[in-house]
């Protein structure tokens, strides 16, 4: 996910689910007197520590007009302030040994270093100085729409599949602001204004819109003394929560064709369905949670199993679902046809496996596999200090708290197979589903017309 | 606010004075041979209750012959039946106790991954399931088909994608006709002729104990890992080593690959050969790439293409050493129509970096990137286990994490462009560019050949 070094990575699909469990103990949780809250997890198996600041802002945030514009500021913000001008701050985090970058999601814009553990306190002193005082010029904005927009080609425009589940979030929501890809729209990257980057970054870069996440190989009183020395003097703002979108009812089927020059044709599904933070049943997630590990937890579950190695209606497919979305998600399955199938075939193949869903209870044997692989899975991902400190700052971002992670692995080993069957028959229904495909056009082909493609050379 | 910035300055002083001082705690690589003869590497690591195990072979594409893609799908296959394991048997013996699996294979290597608990109702299943796979698989007729038609559907992929055109043909143009000039996914003739007995055949003659080694990274005492190694390869044949693949040709001209595709971008490599893993020049010229194009947005490359003139999202530049001569490439990434200036910025990059070296301070926080950088790259087992798969598979010495960093910070900027004026020659430069939307002129079918 996090495989390449330049900055500025937007995460674009839904994160993978969260399975780390801590004692509630190993996590220092303090906030400082201008509303920022800090939080701490030691690590001690080897002298690193990463740093990283969570604003509650992203796309989901974003007035349709302004699509992009989080991301964009994300870029930006390594484009110097009046005391570490230009690209100083990427200049002393290398010349420490750091590692650092940043990503925007829907629901979150978060900045990240990993360092030896005596140089935090660079890492403070220069994330303070970028929350409050990001220069912003004009020509650095001109500049960074130009990479950003080269960006946007590298990922989606020149990506069938990408582009494919960009017009099929499109078409899933109408009035959400899921709709909107994260990275934005091409006319609108090209057409945000200095000022309203001004306006955003004022609006949501505060202390006490943001969190603070460390952990490594560090004392937390120390850590704390540090984060008040440079986070504390920074002064709150006056915060306006962002204006509720929610989505309005689906009332039946959606269905959309990309097409456009590829080889491999491409289906994608979702269906309307409830987060951690949209839930009225609390325990719902969590059954859509063990319905997906159901579906393709591994080479033992029932995509895999049915649809790729039995039937080969599939080359590759599998489900997508994260129950840490801040609005209302949708559950996702997707797939390349076999050779000897269509879209067609892999899209029927797909709902009868949601079929048999609603119609039969899970096994217990595919019940306490997947609780395996979640017990297992809290355990490995404690090896990676990045994602410990991820988890955390999702959770708090999305308003969730990160003490949802203490019971996650109690709450998957409650989940029952007729909860299972009762997700799938609440939400896993014609009515609220999204289809789209992707028709490939022949590569030597002319491309369908593509605003996109074309403003491309209307940037500067 | 007087004077702020002279504060950061002096902090960064301090801090980079603080590093040399920090000598961080590398852990010590423990060596040993199986009952069978494989060499096995082992880091304790008793933190967390989990192990990761790799055992890497001497079998990737560069073993293909004249049957492109018969490494990777040899190694695909492994998982995919054993014994009287089907693959849904397989499947479910590693999913139910949580182990993550995964097999994959590059030009020189095929590694398999194994990550458990160590708690044994754990990792015994999954243990004796990848011992077994890697002894006995059965290349079923059927299952064989299946896996052939998923790679053929990778290959289309690869069809639809401008990167991967590039990097097809950067290699080609390249390597030529050494076995490191055709892709590790095979190609669509090769992979549809390919028979059950040449799979097998691959499979007898590559996963052996002469091919073999192991590395551990996990919460095992050295009993445990010594049984846990033997337990991963002791049923391998013994076999015979394989010898390396032949020497790489130096390449004598320049030439320039353009292929036609409708994307809005153009993929571009620029590169010659670089270096073999067992070249001493290598750390003086990563240690120069990392000013050049190895550092992110700091690098030089990052500098001109993407910060200066916003030409690209990605600019970068890597030697990529292997068991022979690896390349060293530029890639990034331009509208169609900013070509030409991303190109010309790029080689004008290259050239002066080579043949004035890099600056004293530029070297100096590339330097003190690498080394003050270094405990990052060592935080976490499955880091540890990535280092130690490659010091086993390139026969690294056990030493070598400990003497990283003092081998950084003996490289002069003499060496460092000593070594790149002797490796790289911006005259003779194999340039690739893939992309030219709906107007680009169809030059694909005389592109490969070699040109001036």
């Amino acid at each position: 996910m996090l495989a390449n070094r330049f900055v500025a990575l937007v995460l674009w699909c839904a994160i993978a689910n969260p399975t780390v469990v801590f004692a509630a103990a190993s996590v220092h949780e303090f906030t400082l007197d201008n509303g920022m809250k800090v939080l701490v997890r030691e690590d001690h198996r080897a002298p690193v520590v990463v740093s990283q600041v969570w604003y509650k802002v992203g796309s989901s945030y974003e007035p349709s007009s302004l699509t992009g514009i989080s991301h964009l500021l994300e870029h930006l913000m390594f484009k110097g302030t009046p005391d570490a001008p230009g690209g100083e701050f990427s200049r002393l985090i290398a010349a420490n040994g750091g590692d650092e970058n940043a990503f925007t999601s829907r629901d979150y814009t978060a900045y990240f270093q990993t360092l030896e553990k005596e140089r935090l306190e660079l890492s403070f002193r220069l994330e303070a100085d970028r929350m409050r005082h990001l220069l912003l010029k004009p020509e650095d904005i001109a500049k960074e729409a130009h990479v950003v927009a080269e960006e946007r080609r590298l990922r989606t425009e020149d990506q069938p599949e990408a582009l494919t589940h960009e017009r099929f979030q499109a078409a899933a929501y109408v009035t959400s602001p899921y709709r909107n890809p994260i990275i934005g729209w091409m006319q609108d990257i090209q057409s945000i204004s200095p000022d309203d980057l001004k306006r955003w970054y004022q609006q949501w870069y505060a202390p006490n819109n943001a969190t603070l996440v460390v952990v490594g190989d560090v004392d937390p009183i120390q850590v704390r003394e540090l984060a008040e020395k440079h986070f504390g003097p920074l002064p709150p703002s006056d915060l306006q929560p962002p204006k509720s979108a929610a989505e309005i009812p689906q009332l039946g089927e959606r269905r959309i064709t990309v097409k456009t020059p590829a080889e491999v044709p491409y289906v994608i599904m979702g269906y309307k369905a409830p987060t951690l933070k949209t839930a009225t049943e609390e325990w719902e997630p969590y059954a859509l949670d063990v319905l997906d590990g159901i579906l393709d937890g591994g080479n033992s579950g029932r995509i895999s199993r049915n649809l790729i190695r039995g039937s080969q209606v599939a080359a590759a497919a599998g489900t997508g679902y994260s129950p840490t979305d801040r609005l209302e998600g949708l559950f996702v399955l997707a797939g390349n046809p076999g050779p000897e199938h269509g879209s067609a075939e892999l899209e029927q193949a797909l709902r009868v496996e949601v079929a048999k869903l609603r119609e039969a209870l899970i096994s217990p044997e595919e019940l306490s596999r997947v609780v395996a692989q979640v017990i297992a899975a809290d355990v490995y991902q404690q090896d990676s200090l990045f994602y410990q400190g991820m988890r955390l700052g999702i959770l708090e971002t999305v308003g969730l708290g990160w003490r949802k992670l203490d019971d996650y692995v109690q709450r998957i080993q409650a989940v029952t197979p007729e909860q299972v069957r009762e997700v799938a028959r609440k939400y896993l229904i014609d009515d609220q589903l999204t289809v789209a495909m992707l028709e490939p056009l022949p590569l030597e082909g002319r491309r369908a017309a593509m605003p996109g493609a074309a403003m491309g050379h209307a940037i500067r | 606010m007087p004077n702020r910035s002279s504060i950061f300055k002096t902090l960064l002083a301090l801090v980079l004075l603080l590093v040399s001082g920090i000598a961080a705690a590398v852990p010590e690589i423990q060596h040993w041979r199986t009952a069978n003869g494989v060499p096995v590497y082992f880091i304790p690591a008793r933190e967390l209750p989990m192990v990761d195990a790799q055992i890497l072979f001497n079998a990737g594409s560069a073993r293909d012959g004249d049957k492109p893609g018969l490494a990777r799908l040899t190694n695909a296959l492994l998982e995919e039946g054993a014994g009287a394991w089907s693959a849904d048997d397989i499947a479910d013996r590693l999913d139910r106790v949580g182990a993550q699996f995964s097999a994959s294979s590059a030009r020189d290597s095929a590694v398999i991954s194994l990550r458990s608990l160590t708690d044994p109702r754990y990792l015994q299943p999954a243990v004796e399931t990848v011992a077994r796979l890697l002894k006995k698989p059965t290349f079923a007729p059927d299952v064989i088909d299946r896996v052939r038609q998923q790679m053929l559907t990778v290959l289309r992929e690869r069809a639809q994608s401008p990167g991967a055109i590039a990097q097809d043909a950067f290699y080609q143009a390249l390597y030529g006709e050494h076995p490191y000039g055709s892709p590790p996914e095979g190609a669509t003739a090769s992979l549809e002729a390919l028979t059950q007995a040449d799979i097998q055949n691959f499979h007898q003659r590559h996963y052996t104990a002469a091919n073999a080694r192991v590395a551990l990274v996990g919460d095992l005492d050295r009993s445990a890992a010594e049984q846990l190694a033997n337990a991963l390869v002791s049923g391998l044949p013994a076999g015979e080593p394989i010898p390396p693949p032949p020497p790489v040709p130096e390449i004598t001209s320049s030439q320039t690959v353009r292929l036609a595709h409708p994307s809005t971008q153009s993929h571009i490599l620029i590169g010659q050969t670089g270096v073999s893993r067992a070249d001493p020049d290598y750390y003086a010229l990563y240690l120069g790439n990392h000013v050049l194009g190895g550092n992110g947005l700091v690098s030089q490359l990052s500098q001109e293409i993407r910060e200066k003139r916003g030409l690209a999202y990605g600019a970068y530049s890597a030697f990529i050493p292997m068991r022979q001569t690896g390349p060293f490439l530029i890639n990034l990434q331009t509208r169609n129509d900013q070509v030409d200036t991303a190109l010309e910025v790029a080689q004008a990059t290259l050239r002066q970096f080579t043949e004035q070296g890099p600056g004293e301070q530029a070297l100096e926080e590339a330097r003190q990137n690498i080394t003050g950088g270094f405990a990052l790259d060592l935080a976490g087992n499955r880091k540890l286990a990535n280092y130690l798969g490659l010091i086993a598979f390139y026969h690294l010495p056990l030493d070598y994490l400990q003497n990283f960093v003092s081998l950084m910070n003996n490289i002069s900027l003499e060496q460092v462009k000593d070594a790149w004026q002797r490796h790289i020659q911006p005259d003779r430069l194999i340039t690739v560019v893939v992309g030219g939307g709906e107007n680009a002129p169809d030059s694909s079918a005389q592109s490969l050949k070699k040109g001036s």
